[in-house]
C-alpha cells in the first residue's frame, strides 16, 4: 500500500520527532522508497511459521529479590538538563 | 611500534622491552598526528590514558600482569564508560558523560587493558559508512576520499591507520564485519549472547552484539577471551563454561568443509571482490579444505527483514531520548509535548529519525502483523537455512560487502542502496550466528576486499583457527595503508 | 426504563517485593525523590532488565490461588508511549501471553456468596510520579516508584452493582495479603483500581459502550465513582444521547467524573515483544514449590468455619477479612464445641473488633490474646459468668488485668448459679413483692421483668438470668 503524508505525519507524533512540511515531504519520499524494499517480504508464504523474537532458543534467566543498589542520585542527576529538589523537571503535565 | 600486534606488544610488555606508559604515549602522539585527518575518535584524553597506562606498570611491576595488561584499546562510542564523553555518535549525547561502564569496559578495565578513546561511528550504529556521525565522518586510511564502512567506521579505521592497535565494535546487520573489510582488517560478531550487551547503547536489542576489531585472526582471539563471558546484568548474556578462543588455532584446516551459498553471488557483487573471495578459497583448498555448494533461499529477504525488526526495535530503544533526565534538551519550547518533539528533532540525525519512523509504522496500530511478525517469521526461515547448510559444512565462506569502500557521499542521499551493502552480514545477525571478517586482497583500486566468515552457534575458536591458517599462508593482513608510517 | 450495570476491574496490586521487578533498587515507600531509582529505574542508556523472582512466585501464588491458569511460557512485551514518569519511553507488561490466566474470585455480597471470573492477571512495572506542586511552573518527576511490580488483575464484566464491585474488590484486597503477595496498603497506591462501567436496558444481551473510571484508590470512591457513573450514564441515554467511549477521573470533593481523553485520542502503543526479555518459563518444580507454601485460603477457611460451628457466611466472612484475625479464631475456637465456637466467633466480631477499630490497630496488636478469649468464653459457657460481667472481664483483660479466670475471682464476678441459693432468694423476693406477683398472675409480663429485676438488685448482678428466669416461673406457675 502507498504511504501517504498523513501517515509520516502520524507516526512522527507517535514517535516525538517535530517535522516540518518539507521533512515530511521528503521522509515520504524515502520511506516510500524503503517500504519498496520491505514490500519483498509479501511475497513469501510464511504459514505455519512460528514468528522468532530472540536470536537464542532459551528461557528467561531470573535474579534474587534482594537490594543491590543503592541512592545514586547526585551522580545521576549531574547530567540531567534540569532538577530541582532531587526531581526532574519538565514542562508543566496537564492531566 | 605502533605497527605490533596484540600479541607482539603483549611480549614486548612481558619482556620490559616497553612500558605501557610508552606504548600509550606513542599511540596518542600518533592519533594526535593523524586524527583530525581521519576523524576516527570522537575523545581522547590522554591524561586519563596514562593514568590507566601507569596503574598497568605498576600491575605489571608488582607481578599481577595478564597477557593484555597495558595495551591500548579503542572503545566504540557506544560503550559507556565512566567518566568519559559517551556519545553514541549523536548530538543527543553530545554531552553525555557516562556514569558506569559497559560491561565490555568494565573487562577490558579488569585485564589491564589501557583506554585509547572513543571511537566515532554511525549515530546509534545505523549506517553503513559512518557519514551519519554528528561529529562528522570518518575516512578510510587506504584512500581518504572513501568511506571505512560503518556503524563502526571509527575503530576500523583506528586499527587500520595504526591508531589502535585493537578496538571493540558492535555489529547489528554488519557493523563489526563491513567496516573490518572496507578498512582490511579483522572483525569478529560472535553467537549473539556471548558478550554482554550491558552498557552498550541498544540499537536493536535482539540482533547487537560487540565483539573485537584487531589486524589478525589470532588478536581478535585475545580480545574476545577477554570481552567474552556471563554477565547477569544482561538477560540474554549466556551462562557458558569460559572458553578460550586461542585454543584451536594450529590445528590444521585440512579436511575442513567450507560452504560457500550460492545467494552470496547476487547482482551487485564486484567483479574484484568476488576475484579475491575465490582466490581466498582456492587457497583453503591448497590447505585441504573442501568445498561444498549450499543454498540459504530466503537469504534475499534479510535485508527486508531486517529493516522491519531493526527499526522496529530501534523505535522503542531511542524513546529514552526524550530531554528529561540526560543528553540533549531544546532550549526553546512551548509545552512537553514540544519539548519532546524538538529535543528528538534536533538530537537525533536524518538516518536514526528515519529509521524511528519506519520502525515506528511498522508497530503501529493494523501494521503489526503485515509488516513485524511477518518479519519475525522469516527471519525463522533464514536461521532454519542456516541450520539446514551446517548439516553440510563447517563453516560457509563468501564476500563480507559486494563493493570495497565507496566513496563518501556516493550512497547517502539514497537509503536503499545504503542498506544494500550490507546484504552478505545482515542474515548472521538475524539468524544469531557467530560471522567474521579478514582481508584476503585488494580491489584494482587498491582497496582492501573482506572474506567473511561464518560458523555454527559457538564455534568462534573453529572460526579463529581457519583464519589464522589463512593468515599463517597469506600475507593480506599485513598491508599497511599508504603513507601510514 | 430499567437498566442493568456491567462492570469489570482492572486492580494494580503492588507486589510486596523488597527490590524492584527489573532491578536491584529498593521498592520501600516514602523515600526521598529519586534515591531509589538506580540506572535501570531511569533508564540510562545501555542499561538492561533481568527480572525479579519474588514478583514472578507472587504472581504464580496469586494464579494458583485464584484457580486459574499458570502460563509457560509467558512473554513480556513493550507498551510505547511517552509520559515524564515514564523514563524508557516504554513499560515492560504483559500482552499476548500474561502469567496467569482466567481463575475465579468468590466474593461476598451480603449474606450472598457470587464468583467473579477473572481473565487474567500480569506483570508489569509501575511508573515514576509527577508532582504537580509548582516549580517555576514545571512539573517535577520522582522516579522512585519507577519499576515497581505491580500485578494487573483483570476481572470479566460480571459485577452488576456498585456493591458487587466493591465486594469484589474488597475479597481481591483479603485475597492478595491473605497470600502475602501485596501489603494491600491503598493509601500508598499499593492496591488501585479501574473501574470499566456501561448500562444496558434490562434483558438485553449485547454491552452497553463502557468508560473506564480510572485510578479508585479506595473503596469509598469505588463505590461513590461507580454510583455517580451509572446515574450519569443513564441520564444520558434518557436524555437521548449516546455514550462515547472514555477513560474518566474520579473527583472525590465534587463526587463526579469527569472526562480524561476519548477513544479517538486513545494512545497507539505499539506493543511488541520485548526483545531484552526471554520467554518465561514457569517449571513444574517452580509450581510446586509455590503451592506447597501456600496457606489455606479464605474461602476453605470460611468453609471450615461454618462447617465447624455453624456459622453463617456473613460471620465466617467476617472472620476472614485477614489470615491473622482467621488464625486468631482458630486459636480462641481450638477444640472447642459449636456452641463455644460460637461464642468465639461473636466476640472477635463484636468487642474485640471493636476495640481494635477504636484503638487503630489490627489483630497481631490485640492486648486480648486468643487463649485469653477463650479462658472468658468458657466461663460464659459454663454459666460462671454472665454475657453482661464478660463485657467487664473483656474490659478488664484489655487493660492488662490478665486471664479471666484471676478478673472473676478479683472482682468477685462469680454468678450465682447455686440453684438452693437462688431458690431461697427468689421466694424472699417473691414473699417481698406480693403486688407484683398478683400483676403478673392477672396477665401483667411487664411484672416478671421487676421480679427478675429484684432478684438481680439482691444479688448484686451476679446471678444467673437464666436460672432466676426458670425458679421464678416455676414459682409463680406453682
Amino acid at each position: 500500500m502507498a504511504l501517504t503524508l498523513d501517515d509520516v505525519r502520524r507516526v512522527a507524533h507517535l514517535a516525538r520527532i517535530a517535522v516540518d512540511d518539507a521533512e515530511a515531504g521528503a521522509a515520504l519520499g524515502q520511506l516510500t522508497r524503503v517500504f519498496g524494499l520491505i514490500e519483498q517480504m509479501q511475497a513469501v508464504d510464511v504459514s505455519g511459521i512460528e514468528p522468532m523474537a530472540h536470536a537464542q532458543d532459551l528461557v528467561l534467566r531470573l535474579r534474587p529479590d534482594v537490594v543491590t543498589e543503592g541512592d545514586q542520585r547526585e551522580r545521576f542527576q549531574a547530567i540531567a538538563p534540569e532538577v530541582d529538589a532531587g526531581l526532574y523537571l519538565v514542562p508543566k503535565v496537564i492531566e | 611500534m605502533s605497527n605490533a600486534t596484540l600479541k607482539e606488544l603483549s611480549l614486548k610488555l612481558a619482556t620490559g622491552a616497553c612500558s605501557s606508559v610508552e606504548l600509550t604515549h606513542e599511540y596518542l602522539n600518533k592519533i594526535n598526528r593523524l586524527n583530525n585527518d581521519l576523524g576516527c575518535f570522537i575523545t581522547v584524553d590522554g591524561e586519563r590514558s596514562l593514568a590507566q597506562a601507569q596503574a598497568a606498570d605498576a600491575q605489571r611491576s608488582a607481578g599481577r600482569a595478564g597477557p593484555l595488561t597495558g595495551i591500548p584499546l579503542a572503545h566504540k562510542d557506544i560503550f559507556c564508560t565512566q567518566g568519559w564523553l559517551t556519545t553514541c555518535g549523536s548530538r543527543m549525547l553530545a554531552n553525555f558523560v557516562a556514569p558506569y561502564d559497559a560491561h565490555v569496559v568494565e573487562r577490558c578495565s579488569a585485564a589491564g587493558m589501557v583506554t585509547l578513546g572513543k571511537t566515532n561511528m554511525d549515530e546509534f550504529a545505523m549506517g553503513s559508512s559512518n557519514e551519519t556521525s554528528y561529529f562528522g565522518p570518518v575516512r578510510n586510511p587506504w584512500h581518504r576520499e572513501t568511506v571505512p564502512g560503518g556503524s563502526s567506521g571509527g575503530s576500523a579505521a583506528a586499527v587500520a591507520a595504526r591508531l589502535a592497535p585493537a578496538a571493540t565494535g558492535t555489529d547489528t546487520g554488519g557493523s563489526i564485519r563491513q567496516p573490518a573489510a572496507l578498512t582490511g582488517i579483522c572483525g569478529l560478531k560472535p553467537t549473539y549472547g556471548v558478550v554482554s550487551r550491558y552498557g552498550m547503547i541498544a540499537f536493536a536489542s535482539s540482533l547487537d552484539q560487540a565483539g573485537p576489531m584487531a589486524r589478525t585472526a589470532e588478536d581478535l582471539g585475545l580480545l574476545l577471551n577477554v570481552m567474552a563471558g556471563f554477565d547477569a546484568r544482561d538477560s540474554t548474556s549466556l551462562d557458558r563454561p569460559t572458553e578460550d578462543y586461542l585454543r584451536d588455532l594450529p590445528r590444521s584446516v585440512a579436511g575442513l568443509r567450507i560452504g560457500l551459498p550460492q545467494e552470496f553471488l547476487a547482482a551487485g557483487l564486484a567483479p574484484d571482490v568476488q576475484r579475491a573471495v575465490d582466490a581466498a578459497v582456492a587457497e583453503y583448498r591448497k590447505l585441504g579444505a573442501t568445498v561444498v555448494d549450499i543454498s540459504l533461499p530466503n537469504m534475499g529477504l534479510s535485508v527486508p527483514v531486517y529493516y522491519v525488526l531493526a527499526p522496529a526495535e530501534a523505535s522503542s530503544n531511542l524513546s529514552r531520548f526524550d530531554g528529561v533526565r540526560y543528553g540533549h534538551r531544546a532550549a526553546e519550547y512551548t509545552d512537553l509535548l514540544d519539548m519532546y518533539k524538538r529535543t528528538r528533532a534536533e538530537g537525533f540525525g536524518a538516518e536514526v529519525k528515519r529509521r524511528i519512523l519506519i520502525g515506528t509504522y511498522v508497530l503501529s496500530h493494523g501494521y503489526y502483523d503485515a509488516y513485524y511478525i511477518r518479519a519475525q517469521k522469516l527471519r525463522r526461515l533464514i536461521a532454519q537455512d542456516f541450520a539446514a547448510a551446517f548439516q553440510k559444512c563447517d563453516v560457509i565462506m563468501g564476500p563480507t560487502s559486494p563493493t570495497t569502500a565507496f566513496r563518501l557521499g556516493e550512497k547517502s542521499a539514497d537509503p536503499v542502496q545504503m542498506y544494500l551493502s550490507d546484504i552478505y552480514t545482515i542474515a548472521v545477525n538475524l539468524a544469531g550466528l557467530p560471522g567474521m571478517s579478514i582481508p584476503c586482497g585488494f580491489d584494482g583500486g587498491g582497496l582492501p576486499v573482506g572474506l567473511q566468515i561464518i560458523g555454527n552457534y559457538f564455534d568462534e575458536a573453529r572460526m579463529l583457527n581457519v583464519a589464522h591458517q589463512y593468515q599463517l599462508a597469506t600475507d593480506w593482513h599485513l598491508k599497511m595503508p599508504p603513507g601510514i608510517e | 426504563m430499567k437498566w442493568e450495570v456491567v462492570i469489570g476491574l482492572e486492580t494494580h496490586a503492588q507486589l510486596s517485593t523488597v527490590s524492584k521487578i527489573f532491578s536491584g533498587a529498593p521498592t520501600a515507600f516514602g523515600a526521598a525523590p529519586n534515591t531509589q531509582a538506580c540506572g535501570v529505574d531511569i533508564a540510562l542508556p545501555g542499561v538492561l532488565p533481568v527480572l525479579n523472582t519474588g514478583a514472578v512466585e507472587r504472581a504464580i501464588r496469586f494464579g494458583l490461588a485464584v484457580g486459574a491458569k499458570i502460563n509457560s511460557p509467558s512473554i513480556f512485551a513493550r507498551k510505547n508511549y511517552f509520559y515524564p514518569d515514564l523514563p524508557k519511553g516504554y513499560q515492560i507488561s504483559q500482552y499476548e501471553l500474561p502469567i496467569v490466566e482466567g481463575g475465579t474470585l468468590t466474593v461476598q455480597v451480603g449474606d450472598a456468596e457470587r464468583t467473579v471470573r477473572l481473565t487474567r492477571a500480569h506483570l508489569e512495572e509501575d511508573a515514576g510520579k509527577s508532582l504537580h506542586e509548582d516549580f517555576h511552573g514545571q512539573t517535577g518527576i520522582d522516579l522512585n516508584r519507577a519499576g515497581t511490580p505491580l500485578l494487573e488483575i483483570v476481572s470479566e464484566p460480571d459485577m452488576r452493582s456498585a456493591e458487587e464491585a466493591v465486594a469484589y474488590a474488597k475479597a481481591l484486597h483479603t485475597l492478595v495479603r491473605w497470600i502475602d503477595v501485596c501489603d494491600g496498603n491503598m493509601q500508598e497506591g499499593s492496591f488501585r483500581c479501574d473501574a470499566n462501567v456501561s448500562v444496558r436496558p434490562q434483558g438485553s444481551a449485547t454491552l452497553g459502550t463502557r468508560r473506564e473510571i480510572k485510578n479508585l484508590n479506595s473503596f469509598r470512591f469505588l463505590q461513590q465513582a461507580i454510583e455517580y457513573e451509572v446515574q450519569w450514564q443513564i441520564g444520558e441515554i434518557e436524555d437521548g444521547r449516546a455514550i462515547q467511549q472514555a477513560t474518566v477521573l474520579f473527583d472525590p470533593d465534587s463526587g463526579e467524573t469527569r472526562m480524561m481523553r476519548t477513544k479517538e485520542d486513545a494512545h497507539d502503543y505499539r506493543y511488541f515483544p520485548d526483545p531484552d526479555l526471554l520467554p518465561l518459563e514457569v517449571t513444574a518444580e517452580r509450581l510446586a514449590a509455590v503451592r506447597a507454601a501456600m496457606p489455606v485460603l479464605p474461602q476453605a477457611r470460611r468453609e471450615k468455619f461454618a462447617a465447624q460451628y455453624g456459622l453463617t457466611v456473613y460471620d465466617a466472612g467476617l472472620l476472614t477479612a485477614s489470615r491473622e484475625l482467621a488464625d486468631y479464631f482458630d486459636a480462641a475456637a481450638v477444640g472447642a464445641d459449636a456452641r463455644t465456637g460460637k461464642l468465639c466467633a461473636n466476640w472477635i466480631s463484636g468487642a474485640l473488633s471493636a476495640r481494635l477499630n477504636e484503638e487503630g490497630i489490627d489483630i497481631a496488636q490485640s492486648r486480648v490474646g486468643a487463649s485469653q478469649l477463650r479462658g472468658m468464653v468458657d466461663r460464659i459457657a459454663d454459666g460462671t459468668i454472665s454475657g453482661k460481667m464478660a463485657k467487664d472481664v473483656f474490659d478488664a483483660m484489655w487493660a492488662g488485668g490478665g486471664d479471666a479466670d484471676q478478673i472473676i475471682a478479683a472482682k468477685g464476678l462469680k454468678q450465682i448459679s447455686d440453684s438452693g441459693e437462688l431458690e431461697k432468694i427468689v421466694d424472699q423476693v417473691l414473699a417481698e413483692n406480693a403486688q407484683q406477683m398478683a400483676d403478673f398472675r392477672a396477665g401483667k409480663e411487664k411484672a416478671f421483668n421487676s421480679l427478675v429485676g429484684q432478684v438481680m438488685k439482691v444479688t448484686r448482678g451476679k446471678a444467673n438470668p437464666q436460672q432466676v428466669n426458670d425458679i421464678l416461673r416455676r414459682k409463680l406457675a406453682g
